[in-house]
């Protein structure tokens, strides 16, 4: 009995406690977040933002939680109920799934698994599903739009970032996010990239249904789209999954371009501070893009977003995978 | 060729960017803090209605109805009888503030500025029936906002 406890029952324990702390800090990074949003937002739109609870406003995201816990779930009496909430949880899950095989610093990974990139992938275009089962369930005109134009923006905006990954994977030789992370890049393929990372900027906005490539959501047109039917935790789920899918994509670009946990533009005079806090403060860097062009730009007509979606973007990477592929050759650069 | 550049650079949406982190760093904000900080208040302000007295303490209400004549909204109802000492005094003197439109007109109306709205909108209530005021209440209202009132009457005088 002893035996098995220290062979397998210790590991679980450790790994349970890991994805305690991992959830733990992905849902307080959601809860600030949506104040760090609500802060930036109001400032570049000359207001204060919220200031009442606690100083500078600090404990409103959990005054927020308290209130969306409190409140009534309420399910249409036209609705799939199974399925209704079972949306919800799948998108939370999904969300969450994805930060097991992120490196936050040297080492520190719960799954080191070899085609990490690809389960990045994977999960982020299941989550489309969590979406359309929303909004189909909610049999409601408005979630169902909402959730077809999410079906279609998530899929296409995946094509180009599927190519941007292929990049990124080219010049590093390896799927998996340490390694990608790791590998020396010279400074002309650095340069080369630089494109593809505004690019996949631009993509993630679209993936995590963020201004300006909201429609799925639409306030203003479809009065919330696929969520239009929900509330209290139900409506809290489908937000802390969408908001911890920003903060995974923003890791994932971390990871992609701006090397994770290493000290930026290769320094290093300060890898005296640990990769954790690169790591975060990179992050943060691409979540305040994310905030900042929600402030910035009006929402996009959906033929315009698919147009530059297919006919920009698709011809763009591509050509770009063929240049990296052709550059690195030609170099005698493989990795 | 140099639309295509711009537009492929995304020149237009970096200048956008560039004016919204302007306004994030370098232009001062323009709300308040509400319930701590106030916006300013003209004199004229017309909010929560106040009966004013005199300073020996004599209300100055004599119960002419012209307040009642001219409210646009009926909102306010006033009964009048002989005091003892013969003076005419209002027995009653209602103001239903959720009839009210604030117009002013009843302070304009008044020929000894007894009835005036005063510079305090933070009057919400949680029942309908707080917002019926009686005189005592108006009297009361009256009282603890006379320094202001005074003060704002002062101000408003040469102008009239």
């Amino acid at each position: 009995m002893l035996e098995l406890w220290t062979t397998y029952g210790i590991w679980t324990a450790m790994t349970l406690m890991y994805i305690g702390i991992i959830v733990g800090c992905v849902l307080t990074a959601v809860a600030y977040l949506t104040y760090a949003e609500r802060k930036v937002m109001s400032a570049m739109q000359r207001r204060q933002g919220p200031m009442t609870v606690g100083p500078f406003g600090l404990l409103q995201p959990i005054a927020d939680g308290i209130k969306l816990f409190s409140k009534e779930t309420i399910i249409p009496s036209q609705a799939n109920k199974i399925v209704f909430l079972l949306a919800p949880m799948l998108l939370f899950a999904l969300a969450l799934m994805a930060w097991a095989v992120i490196p936050f610093d040297k080492g520190w990974v719960l799954a080191n698994i070899n085609v990490g990139i690809l389960y990045l992938v994977a999960i982020s275009s299941m989550m489309v599903y969590g979406v359309i089962m929303a909004g189909w369930a909610s049999n409601s005109q408005y979630a169902f739009l909402g959730a077809l134009r999410s079906a279609a923006q998530m899929v296409s905006y995946e094509v180009s970032m599927g190519l941007i990954i292929v990049c990124v994977v080219l010049v590093t030789g390896s799927l998996n996010l340490q390694d990608i992370v790791e590998v020396h890049r010279p400074i002309w393929v650095q340069i080369m990239l630089l494109p593809m990372l505004v690019v996949f900027l631009i993509s993630i906005l679209a993936e995590t249904n963020r201004a300006p490539f909201d429609l799925p959501e639409g306030e203003s047109e479809i009065t919330g789209g696929y969520m239009v039917e929900y509330s209290a935790m139900a409506f809290a789920l489908f937000f802390l999954g969408e908001y911890s899918a920003m903060i995974m994509m923003s890791a994932m670009t971390t990871i992609l371009f701006l090397g994770g946990w290493l000290p930026p533009f290769g320094i290093e005079a300060l890898a005296f501070v640990p990769g954790i806090i690169w790591f975060a403060l990179k992050t943060a860097g691409v979540l305040f893009f994310f905030i900042w062009s929600r402030a910035t730009l009006p929402r996009f007509r959906y033929d315009q977003l698919m147009r530059l979606g297919w006919k920009i973007f698709l011809p763009l990477t591509l050509g770009w995978v063929v240049l990296v592929s052709g550059m690195l050759i030609t170099f005698d650069a493989l990795p | 060729m140099n639309n295509f550049l711009r537009s492929f650079l995304l020149f237009e949406i970096v200048k956008g960017f560039a004016l919204t982190l302007k306004y994030m760093f370098f232009v001062p904000r323009v709300t308040v803090n509400y319930p701590y900080e106030k916006g300013p208040i003209s004199p004229r302000f017309r909010g929560q209605h106040a009966l004013r007295r005199y300073p020996n303490g004599e209300e100055r209400c004599i119960g002419c109805k012209l307040c009642e004549a001219i409210c646009p909204a009926l909102a306010i109802t006033i009964e009048v009888e002989p005091r003892e000492d013969g003076s005419r005094r209002t027995t009653k003197y209602d103001i239903d503030m959720t009839k009210c439109i604030y117009c002013g007109l009843c302070e304009e109306a008044c020929p000894v500025d007894a009835i005036v709205e005063g510079p305090n909108f933070e009057y919400a209530t949680e029942t309908r029936e707080e917002l019926f005021y009686n005189k005592e209440k108006l009297l009361d209202n009256g009282d603890r906002w006379e320094a202001q009132l005074a003060s704002n009457l002062a101000a408003d005088a040469p102008y009239r």
